[in-house]
């Protein structure tokens, strides 16, 4: 009887009675008001940190879709001549201090499109160029049946300019060497990326596919200057390839980091000779962007005036949450 | 259900003909065999049915539906497995319940289905399985054994063809029942003339109808009419009798245990019901979205993506920006699914079940003296047990203890009975070897009357020692044990028999009574049962002498009127004792008796007979019959019994009505019964400025009473409308004001008028604005009348609590049923939602488990729907930025795992073990109970609080990172703004918003909720890194996108500092808020809380 009677006694355990020990946290003022207070002076020293050093980083833009009668290539403006130069010239008073980075900068693009997005074969890129490629790359999928490397419309349409700088000296143009070493992410370029592989050349290795219709140059002769940078490895098809969330987005050209360049570009009068290829006229413009870096990456100012308005909000709602509680307490006690 | 299953195929059985030993001749029928299947499924139907069943569910046949549109490439936006999964997560979890559910069914049914039991084929007896029992079988059963079809009894080796059931397993009542076999076939003792027998038997067709039952046997060219005492049950147990033979007249899924035991009407709480609602919503907000999406989609179609063609070709079937458009209203659909939570009704069902067996374990809800812990029956209907607004209370056996004590009497106008407690000595019964040791009466004068021989008192216990369907077990000589089926009757059997009055043996025929040491045997003539409508049960006896009397007991009302004039006197006394016992709450009942010539009895006898001949109405026909012979009775007396109220009654009701709970009590007692047992717990109190009492018999008197109680507040008078108007303001808010100070008190015949259509607005406006509410000499069906009528026009949550069998309609109708585990057997229960043994544990099951389940959901389903909508929102956003085209802003893993990996386990941990206040606070603040009934915690407006947060956050989880990101780069020159670095940006930051937000919801952090909510963290950065990393990359290039993006995104201060600050914009202000809220407007709860802290 008595065990029968144990049975169906239910166990006494902090669990089943619902008595586990619990941290019961409670709003507090002791806790709420200083809480605010310092998030607020933590957020309002971040945010001025941060928008002092994005104050001393200095842009340079430049639009060169050329649209308007006498902007900057507007005489490419209208794609007849190919390949059409143009130059951009541009003045600095003070030391652009480096390193600098160029930047081509897109607008009303959308990279982010999802057809767009997903057309690529990630294991093409891989250095597969034998499989045939996903139908995601579709219509960029196969000329003549034979399959398209890189296939899709991301690769298709891979942004084609290109830009020299040069500084004007004396009535001299000197050229100012570009970098274009570690422009991608390291993990795109050592093994996400990978070039198919063959005896013998590159171009062994791409035998049997054919080039993205809108590409002049197949993809293993994309840089002739730098053997190495070729084919799916490329740096600029790398950049091109990690497309933009936002359809305003700026790519990550070429590094001025040597020479006598590498403190910075110093003032004088410069020269950027671009070669105009890519047509984006119709529906956006381009740029292109000089601008430097600091431990926080360019400028931004957006972050540090955040820091700053959100930081400055939570100083006052704790000033008015302590004159609500106080005012209640003192309420409190009286009555 | 089972029924219902087994019948579509043929048509509806009008009649049912079975013949004894002729298989062939019954097989024509095709009636059911003896085989049961009470499972669902089978292994090979288990899938396709199980499935077929879930996708019956609104919402598992949408996600189908969402996967068969992903399955189409144009409109594919995501994944097929970004829904497969969650969907078969949910479903098997389902599907695994199911199984197991149907496992123990199989095993119970496989178990059943192989009993042996004897059946005699060709004139032997073999054993066969029960499952092989056909129709028209005879079999034979042992003692002990259970039964295994619904029988005819045949003969028995008992004499008379006698046998003893129980019925435990059918009704719940332990106590023996008698049947007994038709004479003509109580003969048939051996399988040699039971092989022989070939009788048909035409009946009533298969019914869930315990108590009665209906038929005729044709034999030998003769009829007999048959009845329920002639049949056994399935599932009751042979007692005490060595052996019978009887013939299966309903076999299986026929037998009247399976068609009783059809699922009872699933029962739905508000916020289900509340739920539903909002999901439809939720899906015409999804509708909305997906057309201004694809609004937008066309435009921008038109006015870019035309342009925009040289890079990015239209797809083959798209020509044009309308097509496009239609398109990416699908995709859309599909993206933003996530606001339709697949996983909500599971997690509800999983924090509902958490919820029920905390009910189950929790031992202060366990009762020691029974050893019955507290069961949730249902496990769907917690949350609704905080919302509680009127109990409907049963009073025998769930106020009181239904423990009956034989008290007072009242015999020929002599009170007995009356006793000073100081001067209290127990009787001694010493001189009646059979006397039970544990009654206990304090009158001396009573058992001087018996003594001194008294006629009068000796025809009172006479007619207490017959008149009553108690059995009696003598274990040896002068140990008898007595089983009635109600505790009153046995109480009332002890007493006579302690006062020498000894019922000792019963035969079908025959009452045989130890009458003060000598023992006479009565010849039992007819028993005219009892019923709740009849409310008396009569015996007519004849006696040793040849006398024929009929000895009736029943209630004071039913009785007086069926008196024989003479007794206008005796009735006046006897009424005036009446009414002081009702007055102490005792429960009464008038004895009476008649004598009856031969000639009479003889006539009766003949019309009652063919009363139970009548093939139709053959109830009302015997009603009506006994009618006719329970006239002109002379009044013996009345007794008085005491029904100990149960322990912590008033206590818990004290508590209850301070929750602003109403507490209607109905009870078949008498008013005076009734009125006391309120005074004595507490539900009426001597402060109360009235108790109205209204006990008119016609419509017009009872309108009359209840405009009067409206009207005007008169001096204490019943039956006596005052005339005078309202004192000012109006009705209503009067009606509000003086709630609290007054109670109503309603007889049945009143209720039938006050229940009537055009007076029961009437009625229930007066019931609710008094305090307290007794309904007493009320039947069950009016007492779910009431619930139903309370149910229709309040909109409030109905709770009705009882313990017997005349509960199980209120029970079935409330929304919560509530089932007293106690002396009246187990149909209440059976019938019950929560069942326990103790009517104080309704305290602690509405205002800690019920208050905790409520308050639980709540916070639940708020932060459920919240954490979509933030997440799926930013979707939305995007859209505006990525042409419209139903780009995901996060990965197609993330959007999988998000609902059921990373956020799943913190929100239901939340929903088992949340408390806000400690338990003891509950029962010491009872108003803590109020918002529940509210509904203050989750309604429509809560919600769209919860929606407004959710998009807020997802504003800001958009806005943050795109006010940042899009111009931002590395330290190494890298911009910031490529898709995947957002996507893992905003990823992380709406994980981390939404741990915080539950960490902010969580106010009782047990380890448990510890563990999920790092846990999720954790598991969240865990999964990232592993699907970002080069090995599941290395295997699946294809799969893996994201590859590289968590290392190269985390690493980034810029990145970390977007994620505070989306953070913080996301909380700061829910946080100075609920601050706020907390200081100025501050809810009991949290006074209550920081009071402890």
């Amino acid at each position: 009887m008595k065990s029968q009677q144990a049975a169906n006694r239910p166990d006494n355990t902090a669990f089943t009675q619902q008595r586990l020990p619990a941290w019961q946290p409670m709003l507090s003022a002791h806790f709420v008001i200083p809480g605010f207070l310092l998030i607020g002076m933590a957020f309002i020293g971040i945010g001025v940190a941060l928008y002092i050093t994005s104050q001393n980083i200095q842009v340079l833009e430049k639009d060169y879709t050329g649209t308007g009668q006498y902007t900057a290539c507007s005489e490419c403006a209208d794609m007849q001549t190919i390949p059409c130069i143009c130059n951009v010239t541009f003045s600095l008073t003070t030391l652009f201090t480096g390193p600098v980075f160029l930047y081509y900068g897109l607008s009303n693009y959308y990279q982010n499109y999802r057809k767009y997005q997903v057309s690529r074969d990630d294991v093409q890129l891989w250095g597969d160029v034998t499989k045939s490629p996903g139908d995601a790359c579709a219509p960029y999928q196969y000329i003549d049946n034979k399959p398209i490397a890189p296939c899709g419309s991301i690769a298709n349409s891979m942004f084609n300019d290109t830009f020299s700088l040069y500084q004007i000296i004396n009535g001299t143009m000197k050229l100012v060497p570009l970098d274009g070493k570690g422009i991608a992410w390291w993990t795109d370029y050592n093994i996400k990326f990978r070039n198919p592989s063959a005896q013998g050349s590159l171009q062994d290795a791409f035998n049997g596919t054919m080039k993205p219709v809108n590409w002049s140059k197949p993809a293993y002769e994309l840089n002739p200057s730098d053997m190495n940078d070729n084919g799916f490895l490329n740096q600029d098809f790398l950049v091109w390839m990690r497309t933009a969330a936002l359809p305003d987005f700026q790519k990550l050209y070429r590094r001025i980091t040597s020479g006598d360049y590498a403190l910075g570009l110093p003032p004088g009068d410069y020269v950027l000779q671009i070669e105009y290829n890519y047509a984006v006229k119709d529906f956006g413009r381009k740029k292109v962007v000089f601008s430097n870096v600091t431990w926080m990456g360019g400028k931004n100012e957006f972050l540090g005036v955040a820091y700053i308005v959100v930081g400055s909000l939570c100083l006052v709602m704790s000033v008015v949450m302590l004159v609500v509680y106080a005012k209640y307490k003192f309420a409190d006690e009286n009555a | 259900m089972i029924g219902s299953v087994f019948y579509f195929s043929i048509s509806p059985e009008e009649e049912r003909k079975v013949r004894a030993n002729d298989r062939e001749y019954n097989e024509k029928f095709q009636y059911a065999n003896n085989c049961i299947m009470t499972s669902k499924y089978n292994i090979i139907t288990f899938l396709p049915v199980n499935l077929f069943e879930q996708f019956q569910e609104v919402a598992n046949t949408y996600f189908l539906f969402l996967l068969i549109l992903q399955l189409i490439p144009q409109i594919s936006s995501l994944s097929w497995f970004t829904t497969i999964v969650p969907l078969v997560l949910v479903l098997s979890i389902t599907a695994v319940k199911d199984a197991t559910d149907d496992y123990f069914r199989h095993k119970s049914d496989n178990q059943v289905n192989n009993r042996q039991s004897q059946v005699l084929i060709n004139g032997t007896l073999q054993n066969e399985k029960w499952m092989n029992v056909r129709v028209g079988d005879i079999i034979r059963l042992e003692n002990n054994q259970f039964v295994a079809a619904d029988l005819l009894l045949l003969s028995s080796s008992e004499p008379h063809g006698l046998c003893y059931i129980e019925t435990a397993e059918l009704d719940g009542e332990t106590n023996m029942k008698v049947r007994q076999s038709l004479p003509v076939t109580s003969e048939l003792g051996d399988p040699n003339s039971l092989a022989q027998f070939d009788g048909e038997v035409i009946c009533e067709p298969p019914n869930n109808k315990l108590d009665r039952f209906c038929g005729t046997l044709y034999w030998r060219e003769n009829k007999y009419g048959l009845s329920n005492q002639n049949m056994l049950l399935r599932g009751c147990v042979l007692r005490n009798t060595e052996s019978c033979y009887g013939l299966v007249i309903f076999a299986g899924p026929d037998t009247k245990l399976m068609q009783n035991s059809g699922r009872t009407k699933f029962k739905r709480t508000s916020i289900d019901r509340l739920m539903n609602t909002l999901v439809l919503w939720i899906f015409g907000f999804l509708v909305c979205m997906g057309v201004i999406l694809a609004i937008g989609n066309a435009v921008w179609e038109k006015e870019v993506g035309f342009l925009f063609q040289s890079y990015l070709p239209w797809d083959p079937p798209v020509d044009n920006f309308l097509f496009s458009a239609f398109l990416a209203f699908w995709s859309y659909v599909i993206i933003l699914n996530t606001v339709v939570p697949i996983s909500l009704y599971v997690s509800v069902e999983v924090i509902r079940l958490g919820h029920s067996y905390f009910i189950n374990w929790d031992r202060r809800m366990f009762c020691q003296r029974r050893n019955t812990p507290a069961e949730a029956r249902t496990t769907t209907l917690n949350e609704e047990l905080g919302q509680v607004e009127y109990i409907f209370s049963d009073k025998t056996g769930t106020l009181t203890q239904n423990i009956m004590t034989f008290n007072k009497c009242s015999i020929n106008g002599h009170a007995y009975g009356e006793w000073e407690m100081s001067r209290a000595q127990r009787l001694d019964f010493s001189f009646n070897p059979l006397a039970d040791r544990d009654f206990c009466f304090y009158d001396q004068n009573l058992l001087d009357s018996v003594k001194l021989g008294e006629p009068a008192v000796h025809e009172f216990f006479r007619l207490l020692s017959l008149c009553h369907t108690v059995m009696s077990e003598e274990k040896s000589e002068g140990e008898l044990m007595y089983k009635a089926q109600s505790p009153d009757e046995g109480a009332l059997v002890t007493a006579a028999r302690n006062f020498g009055f000894v019922f000792r043996s019963r035969t079908p025929s025959t009452v045989t009574v130890q009458e003060l040491g000598r023992s006479v045997t009565y010849a039992l003539l007819a028993i005219l049962d009892f019923n709740n409508i009849r409310k008396r049960m009569s015996v007519i006896v004849r006696n040793p002498e040849g006398k024929i009397r009929l000895y009736c007991k029943g209630a004071d009302t039913l009785l007086f009127e069926r008196l024989h004039p003479c007794n206008h006197d005796l009735m006046n006394v006897t009424s005036d004792h009446l009414n002081e016992y009702a007055a102490d709450g005792l429960r009464t009942l008038v004895l009476a008796y008649r004598d009856l010539s031969e000639q009479q009895w003889e006539d009766w006898a003949e019309r009652r007979r063919s009363a139970e001949r009548a093939a139709d109405y053959r109830e009302d026909r015997l009603a009506a019959a006994y009618e006719e012979i329970e006239q002109d009775m002379m009044l013996l007396g009345a007794t008085a019994i005491e029904d100990k109220l149960q322990e912590g009654v008033p206590e818990t009701i004290a508590i209850l009505s301070l929750a602003n709970i109403k507490i209607w009590v109905l009870t078949g007692d008498k008013q005076e019964t009734a009125v006391n047992i309120g005074y004595s717990c507490k539900m009426l109190t001597d402060d109360m400025s009235e108790v109205f009492i209204i006990n008119g018999h016609t419509v017009q008197r009872v309108r009359e009473e209840l405009s009067g109680e409206q009207g005007g507040w008169h001096p204490q008078q019943e039956e006596k409308p005052q005339q005078g108007s309202p004192p000012a303001p109006a009705l209503p808010s009067l009606l509000d004001s003086i709630s609290g100070e007054y109670a109503l008190v309603i007889s049945g015949h009143s209720l039938a008028h006050a229940l009537e259509a055009d007076m029961e607005r009437e009625f229930l406006d007066t019931a609710c604005a008094c305090k307290a509410v007794i309904c007493c000499r009320v039947t069950p069906l009016q007492k779910a009348l009431v619930v139903e009528l309370v149910k229709k026009h309040k909109k409030a949550v109905t709770l009705a609590i009882g313990d017997g069998a005349n509960d199980v309609s209120m029970i079935k109708t409330a929304h919560i049923g509530v089932g007293i585990s106690g002396q009246e057997g187990i149909q209440a229960v059976l019938a019950s939602d929560y069942s326990f043994s103790q009517f104080r544990f309704l305290q602690r099951l509405l205002l800690v488990h019920g208050r905790w389940s409520y308050l639980r959901m709540c916070r639940f389903l708020c932060y459920f729907f919240y954490k979509n909508f933030a997440f799926t929102m930013v979707h939305f956003w995007f859209g505006f930025f990525c042409g419209f085209s139903a780009q995901t802003v996060y990965d197609q893993y993330f959007i999988t795992l998000y609902n059921i990996v990373y956020t799943s386990l913190p929100v239901l941990a939340m929903g088992i073990f949340d408390q806000d206040v400690p338990e003891q606070r509950s029962l010491e603040y009872p108003k803590l109970y109020e918002p529940g009934q509210l509904n203050l915690l989750f309604n429509k407006r809560e919600f769209f609080i919860c929606i407004a947060q959710g998009i807020y956050t997802s504003v800001v989880l958009f806005c943050v990172p795109y006010g940042v990101l899009s111009q931002a780069t590395r330290n190494d020159g890298i911009p910031l703004a490529d898709y995947q670095t957002f996507a893992v940006t905003v990823a992380t930051s709406l994980v981390i918003v939404v741990s915080v937000q539950i960490a902010l919801d969580t106010g009782y952090w047990t380890a448990i909720n510890h563990f999920f909510v790092w846990g999720s963290l954790g598991a969240y950065f865990t999964i990232l890194f592993a699907m970002h990393s080069n090995i599941l990359f290395s295997i699946f290039p294809n799969q893996f996108h994201f590859f590289g993006s968590a290392q190269n995104t985390l690493i980034q201060p810029v990145v970390w500092l977007t994620i505070a600050l989306a953070t913080v914009v996301c909380i700061v202000p829910v946080l100075a808020f609920r601050f706020l809220k907390l200081d100025l407007k501050p809810q009991l709860s949290d006074t209550v809380g920081l009071s402890v802290f």
